[in-house]
């Protein structure tokens, strides 16, 4: 296959789900700070409570509706451009896909209409449980997501038929329980409260500086604090790391992201800083801090973890079976009634993803020589100084956010709502967990290349069989398209914020002012 | 384990399935879609367009999942057909999602500025939003009639060698046509349910009068096409029902001219579905011309439900025929999902499709009532 096609598949599929989960974590988290604030409302009766609710939610609309609008692209991508993945494991993928389509996307839009329309249709009660309905639906959908996705990253419960040549579920269990699904399941969503957290904070803050809305800033100022604190610390302490110790590929993650070319010994450090070498194979000026890498991956101190090197063996093992494998497949496709085959394929069957990898040099594995297998070896390594530097970025912002969030939370617990200094911190901080999340998508999928599905299907050989001139009219089309309205998006969001929360639905009380709408813009 | 549920009945109670899915798309967001190609010439200034909009403003979006599902469903049951169709069509795909990008955009950001060229620029992504994939849907439909010219190699990696515009075909614009019709007389028919009456419920029902006299001409058309115009497919000798999934193997596919008729001869009852087709479309006609607004709106939804599944009757077990390589093409028993799949997700849609039935019911109780002009002014929440 043309290798330009599978670049521009890849470029495509990043450019788009890099933009789509630049609303999604928002969504998640806002819907729920939604559901918080008006529950005090429900609770206290304060109307100002229902003014706040209404004005985060005016900004929860405008972000929500760029989320469906690329979320449908990704559903159709699949087999729009990995038509081969789709085929090869759509028995397994599919369904988590269908099931949040049914079980929580449904929920999330068929209430959200109902949640911005039915304020005066709905009893105060009813009209929180449709909020919470959406908040639901929001989470639920993240949860099948990442049900998908962490199959992906851990293929469990699943097993290549000869007969049909893909991969079948053999255990439901095994794919909905996944522990690496599940870890990320947690560190997501807690990243998307902490990023609606510091949405709802630095808005805020930016109120407190210019004097304005003092009544809703200060109040969501206050859930911001609290729920920004709780879901940062989630995020960092529930972080993503806790299935690094299961398979050779996510181990091998952990080696790249650590720059960690030899075995560690038992407890091993964490590298705090360094610089990867690609060509020499190492890492230089390294510092390290003494058994926490031990700690975070094996959760012991007396494990060993894994370096690049010997995982590369491994690798190169795993690939000599896996050839044995295919063959035995080959032979299977002209007879399948062949006994010895099929014992054979049966013995070598969790192998056979390796022999793959060698289809980027040779058409028929079998022909590969022992040093073509010992360089296909080294491609099971992903891209080491990226690995390294979006880890760090990524952890790094984390930390300053429960830093932030517990002085926030100090300073609102004593009622020091204007206190200057941080108020600045706040609004300049807007930008950062977004680009942490970008940074732990980036992570988690170039952290699992070359494979689409970790062991099982390499990426280049997911593609469809497409042209270049049919992938670049999609990738310069959505480009604009996406460009376009991210500048509509943040010009509605930076419009409505610049009206405050009173000019949107409800009367200004007095001491408190709104921007009149213009007749014509 | 064994499974209560049989692989062969199985798998046709997932193409039954993902038929109601599919029906349960056209008949809601299609009056959506309907509305959205609609809206340029029943509404002629902000405040009656506005009113149109509110119809399916707080609805639609709900709505659209019966097309997300749609898509993840055929993904989790059939496999082969989502990876082959999206792919070979990827294109026609691509003009649908981008169409379709623009729709949510749009009705969240019209309201936002009174500027009226902002508003114009939105209106007419409404109006892409809604013709542009009610099109393309109707001519993929005709193409999927005609077979996809794709095939399979032995590791079953797909491969097209049709081009974008050979879709285009004139049998697949027809469908197209016919798609248009029938979901602009459904969208004319929500109209006069839902909008307040006066000019605008004038206008639609105006033009729903056309739609339902060309959904009838163009099913009648693309029926003789399909009698007479040499299409069809037929599975040689007997199709093992509970086989492995590849394509490959058993039975093999051929052209047969005519053969998309077959399933009428020896299954009489089918003959409902062509049957609804048109006697829907007629009522709603009906409904239109007396302006009784539930005839137009029951007569288009039936029209619907008739027409859609008359070409999945009509295939049945194809799902997606290969023109190129008969012997690769798609039916209910050689593309679908393995056995536990399709029954865990057989269990997983019998609790969740009545729980969305019953809430959505809600939803739509809650806003009961016509959009009017006048609450435009009063309540602040509208579009």
């Amino acid at each position: 296959m043309d290798p330009a096609v599978i670049d521009l598949s890849r470029l495509q599929f990043a450019l788009t789900a890099l933009y789509h989960f630049l609303f999604v974590p928002l969504t998640i988290g806002l819907s729920f700070m939604l559901v918080i604030m008006e529950s005090v409302y429900v609770m206290t009766k304060r109307p100002i409570w229902r003014t706040t609710t209404r004005f985060w939610g005016v900004l929860f609309g405008i972000n929500f509706a760029l989320g469906v609008a690329t979320g449908i692209t990704m559903e159709f991508q699949f087999g729009m451009n990995w038509s081969y993945y789709s085929h090869y494991v759509g028995d397994i993928f599919g369904a988590p896909l269908a099931i949040e389509g049914l079980m929580a996307f449904f929920l999330e839009a068929t209430f959200v209409g109902l949640m911005f329309f039915g304020w005066d249709k709905l009893k105060p009660v009813s009209h929180l449980l449709v909020t919470f309905m959406v908040a639901l639906g929001t989470n639920l959908s993240a949860l099948w997501i990442l049900v998908a996705n962490g199959w992906m990253q851990n293929p469990m419960g699943a097993a290549f038929n000869p007969d049909t040549m893909r991969m079948e579920v053999v255990s439901f269990r095994d794919v909905l329980f996944n522990p690496v699904a599940q870890a990320k399941f947690v560190h997501t969503v807690s990243a998307g409260y902490t990023i609606a957290s510091v949405f709802v904070l630095g808005i805020s803050a930016w109120y407190l500086l210019k004097g304005k809305h003092s009544g809703v800033a200060k109040r969501s100022m206050t859930v911001a604090a609290a729920f920004g604190l709780a879901s940062s610390l989630s995020v960092v302490v529930l972080g993503d790391e806790s299935g690094y110790a299961l398979t050779d590929n996510q181990k091998m993650k952990l080696a790249a992201l650590e720059a960690m070319w030899e075995t560690e010994a038992a407890p091993a450090g964490l590298t705090a800083f360094g610089i990867p070498d690609l060509k020499e194979r190492k890492t230089h000026a390294e510092i390290k801090i003494p058994y926490v890498l031990g700690l975070i991956a094996t959760r012991s101190f007396d494990k060993p973890v894994e370096g690049i090197f010997s995982l590369v063996a491994k690798a190169e093992d795993r690939i000599e079976s896996g050839v044995v494998a295919y063959g035995a497949v080959e032979a299977l496709k002209v007879d399948p009634n062949n006994v010895a085959a099929r014992a054979t394929f049966e013995q070598h069957r969790r192998d056979l993803g390796y022999a793959l990898l060698l289809k980027r040099y040779v058409a028929d594995p079998r022909t590969a020589s022992p040093d073509l297998i010992k360089k296909t070896a080294w491609d099971a390594v992903p891209n080491v100084p990226v690995m390294f530097w979006t880890f760090r970025i990524m952890a790094g912002i984390g930390v300053l956010m429960i830093a932030m969030f517990a002085t926030a939370f100090v300073l609102v617990t004593m009622r020091k709502h204007d206190t200057k200094w941080f108020l600045w911190i706040a609004v300049l901080a807007l930008p950062l967990p977004w680009i942490s999340t970008e940074l732990g998508w980036v992570l988690a999928e170039v952290g699992r290349q070359p494979w689409a599905v970790d062991g099982v299907l390499p990426t280049f050989l997911s593609a469809s069989s497409l042209s270049v001139p049919q992938l670049l009219t999609s990738i310069t089309i959505f480009t604009l398209l996406y460009g376009a309205l991210a500048v509509v998006e943040v010009g509605l969001i930076l419009r409505a914020i610049k009206k405050g929360p009173f000019a949107q639905h409800d009367p200004v009380p007095d001491g408190e002012t709104a921007e009149p709408e213009p007749a014509v813009a | 384990m064994e499974l209560p549920i049989d692989y062969a009945t199985l798998r046709v109670l997932w193409w039954a399935l993902i038929g109601i899915i599919l029906i349960a798309f056209t008949l809601t967001d299609g009056f959506d879609m309907g509305v959205g190609a609609l809206l340029p010439f029943v509404a002629k200034d902000d405040a009656e367009r506005r009113m149109v909009i509110n119809t399916v403003g707080p609805t639609w979006e709900g709505n659209q999942v019966w097309f997300i599902v749609g898509g993840a469903g055929i993904f989790a049951a059939w496999p082969f057909v989502y990876a082959i169709s999206f792919s070979g069509f990827y294109l026609a795909m691509f003009v649908v999602l981008a169409a379709m990008i623009l729709r949510p955009v749009s009705f969240k950001y019209r309201s936002k500025r009174p500027n009226p060229k902002w508003r114009a620029f939105w209106d007419w992504g409404l109006f892409i939003g809604g013709f542009v994939p009610v099109l393309v849907f109707g001519v993929a439909m005709g193409n999927v009639l005609q077979g996809a010219p794709f095939r399979l190699d032995s590791d079953l990696r797909a491969f097209y060698e049709g081009a974008f515009i050979g879709l285009f075909s004139p049998f697949a614009l027809l469908c197209g046509l016919l798609s248009v019709s029938m979901l602009v007389l459904h969208g004319a028919a929500w109209l006069t349910v839902k909008a307040e009456e006066g000019p605008v419920t004038e206008r639609a029902r105006r033009i729903g009068e056309i739609a339902g006299l060309a959904s009838i001409v163009l099913f009648a058309a693309g029926g003789f096409w399909v009698a007479f115009g040499g299409l069809g497919f037929r599975i040689e000798g007997l199709a093992d029902a509970a086989g492995p999934s590849n394509p490959l193997r058993g039975a093999a596919a051929v052209r047969a001219p005519g053969a998309w008729l077959d399933n009428y001869g020896r299954h009489g009852w089918m003959m409902i579905a062509p049957i609804l087709g048109f006697a829907g479309a007629a009522l709603s006609l009906y409904g239109m011309r007396f302006n009784k607004a539930w005839a137009a709106f029951g007569g288009s939804s039936a029209s619907a439900v008739g027409i859609v599944s008359t070409v999945g009757l009509s295939m049945f077990p194809f799902i997606l025929p290969s023109s190129f390589d008969p012997r690769s093409s798609l039916t209910v028993w050689n593309a679908s999902s393995t056995h536990l799949t399709l029954f865990v997700m057989l269990i997983v849609t019998s609790v969740f499709l009545p729980l969305i039935l019953i809430y959505t019911s809600w939803v739509y109780k809650v806003l009961w009532g016509r959009s009017t002009t006048g609450a435009l002014t009063t309540n602040p929440d509208l579009y």
